[in-house]
């Protein structure tokens, strides 16, 4: 929201430098979405275009309402993550895009189209995914290699603890729901886990390597702060900022501005540096998962609507605005003439690594709930890995059966 | 009792100052933290590294070479145009407490005034109303509301306020105009008014101190809420505590803490004006009219 | 007053909470006997940008249509949400009850469900808070009273602010307050002569930490109200209760607080309802992972990428419920007096 102002001076300075190409729209357009910067710019962007209405809503609150508002045909189109276009997909609310990628879609990368049963679905612009943020002052000072893996990571950590450095040199988001079990997926995986049995909604966390994961979880915990389980993303960066933490697995849309927070010391700015994300278990694959953010078109309206929406979005979208310094720092883009900024590296290095996507499965967001509501027990000590992983398998099912998964 | 503190032994007197100045420091410390840290930056006011940090400015000095800074309001007063927001909070609780006091006290006078044994269950149903917890019902809302066309705007977060404040309203307004002697406007039925002109004669004159207070909770509740507010606004049009959840950021993306502290802050100036104008009222109102359970 | 008159005075109040909460309720009751339709599955590829394609499941959209079509509102489930291991969860308890050997891992393995697990904090909470906030609230008033003329405004308004900020924000200060490096926890750890302590990372101590944030935030309702109430007490009765030799605790025993009782019965109503519904200073506090109560859980189902809305009505319904039960005595007090007098 904040930086809402300085992503419109960007996006305004780009229309004036480059004389935006004509966009011109024949029918309402409305846009829901979050409001991070990068998605302020394709609003903004997209709104350039004139001819007729367009009303956008970026707003923080827009997982909640963007259901009732797709199907309702109130908004036109939305902006939405590899998590949330599932709840779309599963109640038929959004369009096929193809006939309108044939039409106006010149200039999109086929990396881009997002396809679901060889239809078009959605539009991507951006990546994200966590990995690796560390003080390279801390690690050179007591000669410690940058970890590849979590095992270095844990080593790493008592290195540091051990030289007395930092006491807890270790953070992480793990704040009990979204958050910790979003960490829980990525370790999961990791350990080459499916969180669900093949070709079925039937629930497959109750195995080796959910009983790995949840080990790794407990040791790498033993080195954060105590009070880990309240601990956010936000929460997370400010120890790190504070420069209590050396070594933390971060989302790489924070990489950019975790120096550039008035008051970070300047140890903490020179000392800051990315890498790909980390594997664990002698695995491959890393311990993380891949995202994207994207837009799609409602159903629910007009085919006039569903055209304008699309040139529209497309005009946030178009490759000269990666000409702009200023919108090609905010976020690791997926449109063509992007050049990777630094704080793309963690990112980029992810996919190369063959990071696997976050599931895009119609139950997947239930089986993340049960993993956010039960794994605050086990990450206490109060139960076994073996109990909390049964525990989430039983919450799962009783709301997988509800909404008619199982 | 008032009359007999001057007889108070000393004592007693020692101890009863002595917890009415720990209950202040309880009850105000906080905000005047809040006051104080609103004017440094955030890795002092929120300090991992050394609480004191908070009253020396240590990192704030670094920034901005003072250690006190006037950056979080600029950010969210200007940066972030607040002042939309609390134009738009000043709307909502306008509208609110007018329409609520209204329904509310023809609603509440006439349940004071029936004898009707319906009376009882409808203020129990009220109740049972009010236990509904307002998230539910706020979801229940978004489709139908999409689908009409009225989902994003004041008009409709207000009348949505209104209604869920109802059974408190009630409650208090009815409890409040069974302390008005009933002989009042039943002399004034004798005289030959009809019921509302009673009301409107008789009634409306002296019930004032009650509906102020009445009103000042009915405030409270607009001014406040985050669960309707949040869901049934849309950004353009947030008032002052949604805007202020914006500013603390979201898993993927950062916040600027600061600017929720200095929103905080200005956002309880108008509260300490309002308590401070009707401190009087808000206690007469409630000595006249004193809740009956 | 005849029945239309009071028709008429009513019908406004009563047409807005008809529509805005009758209607919702009853629509909430019909939604936790219905469940979405079973949802048939097939295998698609499907393609992510930087990755590549695979192979994934989604919903067979035109083998559901027909079905949703028929039954917008899903298929009906009865009871079966309610008694479903996310809510009352029979067959666990059940099997609780046959299996573990004695009461305390009978009790253990209890709380292990979310729904025994919400209920165990949401009831201290209110048990603990609710009596606190009319004592410390009845005290606060008791002494304030006994200020000064000049100072009482002064007064009363500080002593307000606990309920007037806004509770996201308040809930917010106060948890950066009381970390293990704010001012708060270095005070808490000082006392405890305990470097380590930390509020934050307890169980115990975070119910404790909330139960001190519901009092506080609560307690100047009360103050408020039960001050009031004292600018009302008789002075005649004082005298004649100070003439019969009662000490100061015996005319508060025995004369203020039968005064004060109706408002007692008040706040404790209202609170009773709020601190059942307790929500707001968990999300505050990042607690739940420690604390989690029927609110939350209502929240924590619809803020999933997969609503759970049939969960959620079920939990509401039975959060209505226990408002019900919990207000009862209190009610059929009310109601008794109400037949007295009638």
């Amino acid at each position: 929201m904040f930086l809402k102002k300085v992503a419109i001076v960007g996006a305004m300075s780009a229309v004036l430098g480059t004389t935006a190409m004509a966009c011109e729209i024949g029918a309402r357009v409305s846009i829901i979405g979050n409001e991070f910067p990068a998605i302020q710019t394709v609003g903004a962007e997209a709104a350039a275009c004139t001819g007729a209405e367009i009303t956008k809503n970026l707003t923080s609150e827009h997982n909640e309402i963007n259901l009732p508002g797709v199907t309702s045909g109130e908004y036109t189109a939305a902006i939405l993550a590899n998590s949330s276009i599932v709840k779309m997909m599963n109640d038929d609310v959004i369009l096929p895009l193809d006939d309108l990628v044939a039409k106006h879609g010149a200039g999109l990368q086929s990396s881009q189209l997002i396809k679901i049963d060889g239809k078009v679905m959605a539009v991507a612009f951006m990546a994200n995914a966590q990995h690796l943020m560390y003080r390279s002052d801390v690690l050179a000072d007591l000669g410690i290699a940058v970890p590849t893996t979590y095992e270095e990571m844990l080593a790493a950590a008592e290195k540091i603890r051990s030289a007395g450095v930092m006491e807890n040199p270790v953070g992480g988001a793990y704040a009990a729901g979204w958050n910790l079990a979003q960490e829980f997926n990525n370790m999961f995986l990791g350990y080459g886990g499916s969180h669900f049995k093949a070709g079925s909604a039937e629930p497959n966390v109750n195995s080796e390597a959910g009983v790995n994961a949840l080990n790794m979880m407990k040791a790498l915990s033993e080195y954060m702060n105590p009070d880990f389980l309240t601990h956010d993303s936000n929460a997370t960066n400010a120890e790190y900022r504070a420069g209590n933490i050396a070594l933390l697995n971060m989302w790489g849309s924070r990489a950019a501005s975790q120096t550039t927070t008035e008051g970070v010391t300047d140890a903490v700015k020179n000392g800051h540096a990315i890498a790909g994300p980390m594997t664990v278990g002698g695995g491959s694959i890393p311990a993380s998962t891949l995202w994207w953010d994207g837009w799609t078109v409602s159903k629910n309206i007009s085919d006039a609507e569903a055209e304008a929406s699309f040139i529209a979005l497309m005009n946030g979208i178009r490759p000269d605005l990666m000409a702009d310094e200023a919108i090609r720092t905010q976020a690791v883009w997926l449109i063509e003439g992007y050049q990777p900024t630094d704080a793309a590296i963690g990112v980029f290095e992810a996919a190369k690594m063959g990071t696997t996507p976050y599931p895009m499965l119609p139950y997947m967001g239930l089986m993340h709930s049960a993993l956010g509501a039960e794994l605050g027990d086990f990450m206490q000590g109060k139960e076994s890995p073996e109990q909390a992983l049964a525990d989430i398998e039983a919450a799962y099912i009783a709301a997988a059966k509800e909404a008619g998964f199982l | 009792m008032a009359g007999n503190a001057q007889k108070m032994p000393v004592g007693l007197r020692v101890a009863t100052s002595g917890f009415v100045i720990f209950w202040l420091i309880l009850a105000a410390f906080p905000f005047i933290w809040t006051f104080w840290g609103s004017f440094k930056v955030e890795l002092d006011f929120f300090s991992l590294t050394n609480w004191t940090n908070a009253l020396t400015g240590e990192r704030t000095q670094a920034a901005h070479g003072s250690p006190f800074t006037g950056a979080g309001y600029r950010g969210s007063w200007i940066q972030e145009e607040f002042w939309r927001n609390v134009i738009n909070t000043l709307i909502v609780c306008f509208f609110v407490v007018c329409t609520s006091l209204t329904i509310g006290t023809l609603g509440g006078y006439a349940l004071s005034r029936s004898s009707h044994r319906y009376t009882f269950w409808l203020l129990i149903t009220a109740l049972i109303f009010r236990a509904m917890p307002p998230i539910t019902l706020v979801s229940g809302y978004l489709l139908p509301f999409f689908e009409w066309n009225i989902w994003g705007i004041l008009p409709t977060t207000i009348i949505v306020l209104v209604a869920i404040n109802q059974p408190f309203t009630l409650w208090m307004l009815h409890s409040f105009f069974q302390n008005i002697p009933k002989e009042l406007d039943e002399s004034a039925k004798v005289d030959g008014c009809t019921q509302f002109q009673a009301f409107r004669f008789v009634i409306v004159p002296v019930m004032w101190p009650g509906v102020i207070t009445t009103g000042l909770f009915s405030f409270l509740l607009a001014y406040n809420d985050f669960a309707v507010t949040s869901m049934l606004l849309s950004a353009s049009n947030r008032t002052m505590v949604p805007e202020i959840a914006a500013y603390l950021g979201t898993t993927y993306t950062e916040g600027n803490v600061m600017f929720a502290v200095s929103a905080v802050v200005s956002a309880s100036v108008p509260l300490f004006l309002l308590v401070m104008f009707f401190q009087r009222q808000i206690v007469s109102g409630l000595t006249a009219g004193a809740v009956k359970g | 007053m005849r029945h239309t008159t009071f028709f008429w005075f009513f019908l406004p109040t009563a047409t807005a909470m008809l529509l805005f909460i009758a209607a919702p309720i009853v629509s909430v009751v019909i939604q936790s006997v219905f469940a979405p339709h079973e949802a048939v599955f097939i295998e698609v590829e499907s393609c992510t940008p930087l990755v590549g394609c695979k192979t994934e499941t989604t919903i067979d959209q035109e083998a559901t249509r027909a079905l949703k079509e028929a039954q917008p509102l899903g298929r009906f489930v009865g009871l079966e949400t309610y008694f479903n291991r996310g809510h009352l969860a029979v067959a666990e308890v059940r099997e609780l009850w046959l299996n573990e050997p004695d009461w305390s891992s009978f009790f253990n393995r209890l709380g292990n469900l979310p729904f025994y697990r919400a209920m165990a904090f949401t009831l201290t909470f209110t048990f603990i808070v609710t009596p606190l906030v009319i004592l410390v609230g009845l005290m606060v008033a008791l002494a304030v009273n006994t200020v000064h003329e000049r100072l009482k405004g002064v007064v009363i308004f500080f002593s307000l602010l606990p309920f007037v900020i806004t509770p996201l924000i308040g809930a917010l200060v106060l948890f950066w307050m009381i970390d293990a490096r704010g001012i708060l926890g270095t005070a808490i750890q000082w006392l405890a002569n305990d470097p380590d302590l930390s509020l934050k990372a307890s169980t115990g101590m975070m119910w404790v930490s909330l139960i001190v944030y519901g009092v506080w935030h609560a307690a100047p309702f009360a103050f408020v109200i039960f001050y009031a109430g004292l600018q009302t007490l008789p002075l005649d009765q004082i005298e004649a209760a100070q003439i019969d030799g009662a000490s100061r605790f015996q005319r508060v025993r025995y004369v203020v607080v039968p005064h004060l009782m109706p408002l007692i019965t008040f706040v404790a109503l209202m609170q009773l309802m709020d601190n059942f519904r307790v929500f707001e200073p968990i999300v505050g506090f990042n607690a739940e992972a420690h604390a989690q109560s029927l609110s939350w859980a209502i929240f924590n189902d619809l803020g999933g990428e997969v609503q759970q809305l049939s969960s959620a009505a079920a939990t509401s319904v039975m959060t209505i419920i226990g408002v019900a039960i919990l207000l009862s005595p209190v009610l059929y007090r009310t109601w008794r007096d109400n037949r007295r007098a009638a």
